[in-house]
């Protein structure tokens, strides 16, 4: 449980000896930061009274980049944003300019990126618990993450080539057709994974050093996750129910039969099992999403390789692993978008960093910033 | 909700005619000095949570973009404001929603848009001693790669 500063600051205090208050850099570049974050903590004792996260080491003006592209040109930049699920920020920015265009997507297109996307929240998913548990030392468990994470990675090795930034997901459709047996490939992981989520559960948070180490840690409460704008795992943890895919359905995924995993406490420990849980809920959407596939095109007909939608605005958002992922785009008729602005749930979610830390001590800091996920290429932009 | 609108419209007759519904969501143009009643309204009619603040450069004016959402209305609604560029500065609402907190640091670091009344307005992330404000259109630095004109 945190402590309470104030009478903590008296109580250091019994013979009137001066207590000074420590203050220690975290990162850009540690371990523990998952990426290039930066938290300026303030210390009295062991325990964080004030921590102030830094951010803008990977800032590359994403935003300003797009400015001088044509529409094609910026799906390559939206897989820098968050590099752990490219396919969402290509996602999003691709139905926004479909928004803007009036683009038309075959129905094929669309059942390949709702498997791409799941297939995608399960590899970051597995990142993010893996990074988590590594910082709390269960190096055991970062392996059989990283296990599952590499064959999601060989999927999509195989569907487009890439194994990072995908530049999958194109305005009008996707890229490629999904090569012959690949679906029987997802099957086969979808099998195998659901096989050890059980096995994972036991060996990560059946574990009491984790359990010690995440219960209690960092509450948030659902009133503060809808303030602060927090989505995602992060806001699910804390017993908001809200989920894009339902709340705001898109694309064919109203067709899908799920559920939404929903926390209670807002720990360190919910946020963490929401992901692994909604592992399973990915598998149940993958198992759908392939047996309604049907054939056709996968790129939508006619489409001039220079799009020039109508002046105006479009706003288009999905439900990324880390939360609500959303594309401003705003059109003057020329083929280059005059604005593009990311609305970033990691981003949203780091903000609470410095609420959420204060009472804990430096090592629950860790935790804390382990469970919310932070992506830095997407948070920076 | 067709209420709400109607009243907005009645404290806003120069701006709200500016923007109509589109692509779906309700899109509203509020005065610089109705914003925080046209908010502390719309918060109190159920949009809980503030999705995006962001600004638009328009020359002569920015566009300050918000997008509301609720989850008890399943509604979301954009809200537009215009600052003039001689006098770039509007009221934060903060004090409405604290996800405006990072995210008008956003703003006003890209942009140069001062959030009055935010409790800590600084560079996000664009480091303090940076000059400038990129993303507005008339942004120059000789260390910009020059876009080639071959389209």
């Amino acid at each position: 449980m945190p402590v309470d500063i104030e009478s903590r600051s008296s109580a250091l205090d019994p013979d009137g000896m001066p207590v000074e208050e420590l203050v220690v850099n975290v990162g850009p570049s540690h371990p523990s930061t998952h990426g290039v974050g930066r938290v300026v903590v303030h210390l009295d004792g062991d325990v964080v009274v004030r921590a102030d996260p830094v951010i803008g080491y990977l800032h590359r003006g994403i935003e300003k980049m797009a400015e001088n592209r044509t529409y094609l040109q910026v799906v390559p930049l939206t897989d820098r944003l968050d590099y752990v699920g490219s396919m969402y920020a290509n996602w999003a920015y691709c139905r926004a300019v479909e928004r803007l265009a009036g683009i038309r997507v075959p129905e094929r297109a669309e059942y390949l990126r709702v498997i791409v996307c799941e297939l995608q929240r399960i590899a970051s998913h597995m990142m993010g618990l893996g990074a988590a548990a590594a910082d709390t030392g269960a190096f055991t468990f970062f392996v059989y993450a990283f296990d599952q994470r590499e064959r999601v990675v060989e999927l999509f090795e195989e569907l487009c080539g890439a194994r990072l930034t995908y530049n999958y997901v194109r305005p009008g459709g996707v890229s490629y057709d999904a090569p012959e047996g690949w679906t029987d490939a997802v099957l086969g992981f979808v099998a195998s994974l659901r096989a050890s989520l059980p096995e994972m559960d036991k060996l990560f948070f059946g574990n009491t050093i984790t359990r010690s180490r995440t219960k209690g840690i960092g509450v948030l409460s659902a009133e503060d996750a809808v303030a602060w704008g927090a989505s995602g795992p992060v806001a699910r943890a804390s017993g908001v129910n809200w989920d894009l895919r339902k709340h705001d359905p898109y694309s064919v995924y109203p067709r899908m039969d799920f559920d939404i995993v929903v926390g209670e406490n807002g720990d360190s420990y919910d946020r963490g099992r929401c992901r692994l849980f909604e592992c399973y809920e990915s598998c149940r959407i993958l198992e759908q999403a392939i047996a309604q596939m049907g054939g056709g095109p996968v790129k939508a007909e006619g489409l001039a390789r220079l799009i020039a939608p109508p002046p105006g605005d479009a706003y288009d958002h999905i439900e990324s692993a880390r939360g609500s992922l959303g594309v401003y785009l705003v059109s003057d008729g020329s083929v280059r978008p005059y604005r593009m602005h990311v609305r970033s749930p990691a981003f949203c979610n780091l903000a609470l960093l410095g609420r959420l830390a204060v009472g804990h001590t430096l090592s629950d800091l860790v935790v804390i910033m382990g469970s919310l996920d932070p992506v830095f290429g997407e948070i920076d932009r | 909700m067709s209420a709400l609108l109607e009243r907005i419209a009645e404290h806003n007759p120069r701006l709200y005619p500016l923007f109509s519904l589109e692509f779906g969501d309700a899109v509203v143009g509020v005065e610089r000095d109705e914003l925080l009643a046209t908010m502390t309204e719309l918060k109190d009619a159920g949009f809980d949570r503030l999705g995006m603040v962001t600004a638009v450069d328009r020359g002569e004016a920015f566009v300050v973009v918000y997008r509301l959402q609720s989850r008890s209305l399943s509604a979301a609604i954009f809200v537009k404001t215009l600052v003039a560029r001689s006098d770039a500065s509007i009221p934060s609402v903060f004090g409405i929603w604290p996800a405006a907190d990072w995210q008008e640091r956003e703003v006003y670091d890209l942009f140069g848009i001062v959030f009055e009344g935010h409790p800590d307005l600084r560079r996000i992330l664009l480091p303090e001693e940076f000059v400038g404000h990129p993303l507005r259109r008339d942004y120059d630095d000789e260390r910009l790669i020059r876009r080639p004109d071959y389209i």
